[in-house]
């Protein structure tokens, strides 16, 4: 079966590499600390780890509640076919941001001291156990694709096991758990801003802000659908499923919504705090304020809001891939560049913190595509090839 | 009654004993470092430097001032470290210091980045590594010894005491020599206040301290940490609600379905 797809298999040996690549510096870390592999130091203590794989993996990790939550408690059955692939990218998402702390911490070995010794004024205290309590309800809205595909097994011994018990104890707690998750991870995703609450006389004024759990969460929601929708998009490119189109454009006309009640919240907190003006002075943090607006933000929302877009599978895409690259660039800001250093220090990742990620990532891609090969997780939506389409995309 | 110690730049003399004293109390490694073309040296705090004098060179009104100031933990009324630390490693005592307890850290080092004088430091470059900072030598003070730094300054530039009793000391010199001082105690008011109170004859943007305002900074991120209760409460009613909703007319409308057909059936 894996051999009739000749395309797919030079990514995944691209993938293999990266995470061979990224051992590496993984295993110097572990024995030389984290001074050697990375370019952090006192001045800066949180850097690339924590900006990407932290700050952006949650929040890409969005799609996971907001579909969820849409198809389950909003009860429209017409994105069923894209829940579990998002629930799924989700869960993978958090599983990765747990890898990356037991990486960006000190001493990884004691993360469970979060568990034994709680300071509930910590914000960090609450996104952790957001963390641990969402990856494992995301593993659990997931498990049924799993039983499912264990009760379907080539292996008789496996296949003959109960497996329709676990699955229909799931199903009866199917509504409580997502809840859970969309109460989890809107403490989680508002959470995350909570943590940088703390730095008022560090963080640029642009972006501190009384209301940045806010913005934190109501800019996830808005990435939410643009980031299943990148990524059904290219999972439908690699394994060969095709998406309705009323689905793509459905999740894409919620989207200027969500972004246009950030954008007014973002220019009305500026304004009520008397910062409007900084927008305009304050070279050169304006530069990164417009891009993260103005890519993520304002380009998307018009996007969006034509129909003609809408209806195109590439339009999409990559109204989706600009909404999700702004966020990026939102989380980068807030985490790393427009947070000012102890003075006399400079920062720029090392290639090795970079490897790391992307190590991670690529696990992440590899174990996509192991669920997508060996489970059920896009049963639904196998629609006709179309060949017009899909040039548009490449 | 919390303990706090006055830092005099006007009696400072730049010796460093203080830097040394506290490397010999802590058990400290020396850095090996660069001649940078000044006194002033190792360059920044770190893991093995909880304590260093600053050499400003400055000009302020026309004249030309050489002022040391010396750096450490300020140990704040409402420590940012404290409020951000998950584990609560760190402890704001009641007689003063923010201490240290390395057998609950677990290296996160949110303390390091919500820190807004730029504080605590880290061991980069070990494989199990701590957060390291001045710890107001707590084991000292509890045996009522002076701090290692206070009780070798040469010239009293370091004075030891009750908190308010030294922001009357400081006001009573700042009076006694308008001159020689600017009007500002620094660490009185800054972020809430701080245990370290600092006097200076230039005012202290010149001499690299942060410009602070007087309220905590910790206030914002308290508020929102006493938010997630109501949020959590309200999200979960909300989304139940809202399902409860949606399956009710779900079923209504099914109901109604069936009812027409009934209907039409007996007709």
């Amino acid at each position: 079966m894996i051999a009739q797809k000749r395309a797919f298999p030079l990514g995944i040996s691209i993938l293999t590499l990266l995470v061979i690549l990224g051992l590496i510096p993984v295993i110097i870390r572990y024995l030389y600390g984290i001074g050697a592999v990375s370019n952090l130091s006192d001045g800066r203590p949180w850097g690339f780890w924590i900006s990407f794989d932290l700050y952006c993996g949650v929040a890409l990790a969005a799609g996971g509640f907001t579909l969820a939550g849409w198809v389950y408690l909003f009860n429209q059955e017409k994105y069923h076919a894209v829940a579990r692939p998002a629930i799924l990218t989700a869960f993978l998402g958090y599983t990765l941001v747990v890898l990356a702390l037991l990486i960006d911490l000190g001493q990884p070995w004691y993360i469970w001291h979060a568990i034994i010794y709680w300071n509930i004024h910590s914000p960090l205290f609450e996104v952790a156990i957001c963390v641990m309590t969402y990856t494992v309800v995301l593993a659990l809205e997931f498990s049924p694709a799993v039983f499912e595909g264990l009760s379907k097994s080539n292996l008789p011994v496996i296949r003959r096991f109960n497996w329709h018990v676990p699955l229909r104890v799931i199903r009866t707690i199917q509504i409580p758990l997502v809840i859970a998750g969309v109460v989890l991870s809107t403490l989680h995703q508002s959470s995350l801003g909570s943590m940088l609450l703390m730095m008022p006389e560090t963080l640029h004024p642009l972006w501190y802000t009384p209301i940045l759990p806010l913005l934190f969460l109501t800019l996830a929601i808005a990435v939410g659908p643009a980031m299943v929708i990148f990524e059904t998009t290219l999972s439908s490119k690699a394994f060969g499923h095709k998406l309705p189109m009323d689905i793509l454009s459905g999740l894409g006309r919620a989207i200027p919504y969500i972004l246009g009640i950030y954008l007014l919240l973002k220019l009305m907190d500026l304004t009520a705090r008397g910062d409007i003006g900084l927008i305009f002075s304050a070279y050169p943090q304006n530069l990164l304020w417009w891009g993260e607006i103005v890519v993520g933000v304002i380009i998307p929302i018009f996007l969006f809001s034509m129909p003609g877009v809408r209806q195109s599978r590439g339009g999409v895409f990559w109204s989706a891939a600009l909404v999700v690259i702004g966020l990026i660039f939102n989380r980068f800001n807030v985490s790393m560049l427009a947070l000012a250093m102890r003075p006399g220090f400079t920062y720029f990742p090392h290639w090795m913190e970079v490897a790391i990620s992307a190590a991670l990532v690529a696990d992440a891609l590899l174990l996509i595509w192991l669920a997508y090969r060996l489970l059920p997780i896009t049963r639904h939506e196998e629609v006709a090839e179309d060949a017009a389409i899909e040039s548009t995309l490449s | 009654m919390s303990k706090a110690v006055l830092c005099d730049a006007n009696k400072c003399i730049g010796c460093r004993a203080c830097q040394i004293a506290c490397k010999q109390w802590n058990e400290l490694p020396g850095d090996e470092t660069t001649n940078r073309g000044t006194y002033e040296n190792p360059p920044q705090l770190s893991a093995h430097t909880f304590t260093k004098i600053r050499f400003n060179e400055l000009e302020n009104d026309g004249k030309f001032y050489w002022v040391f100031t010396k750096l450490q933990c300020m140990h704040c009324e409402h420590p940012a470290c404290v409020e951000a630390c998950i584990v609560g490693a760190l402890q704001k005592t009641e007689y003063g210091p923010v201490i240290y307890d390395d057998k609950k850290c677990i290296g996160c080092r949110y303390c390091m980045v919500a820190c807004p004088f730029g504080i605590p430091c880290f061991e980069w470059d070990t494989p199990i590594p701590w957060i390291r900072k001045c710890i107001f030598c707590a084991d000292r003070l509890s045996e009522g010894w002076e701090p290692a730094c206070v009780k070798t300054c040469p010239t009293d530039a370091l004075k030891l005491g009750e908190r308010e009793e030294l922001i009357v000391v400081a006001r009573e010199r700042i009076a006694a020599a308008p001159g020689k001082y600017v009007n500002h105690i620094y660490g009185e008011k800054e972020v809430g206040g701080t245990s370290w109170l600092y006097l200076s004859p230039v005012p202290f943007d010149k001499l690299g301290f942060p410009t602070l305002g007087s309220e905590p900074v910790t206030v914002n991120a308290a508020r929102a940490m006493g938010a997630v209760p109501p949020v959590l409460l309200g999200v979960a009613a909300a989304m139940a609600g809202i399902y409860w909703l949606t399956k009710r007319r779900q079923k209504l409308s099914q109901a109604k379905d069936s009812d027409k057909e009934e209907k039409g059936v007996t007709k």
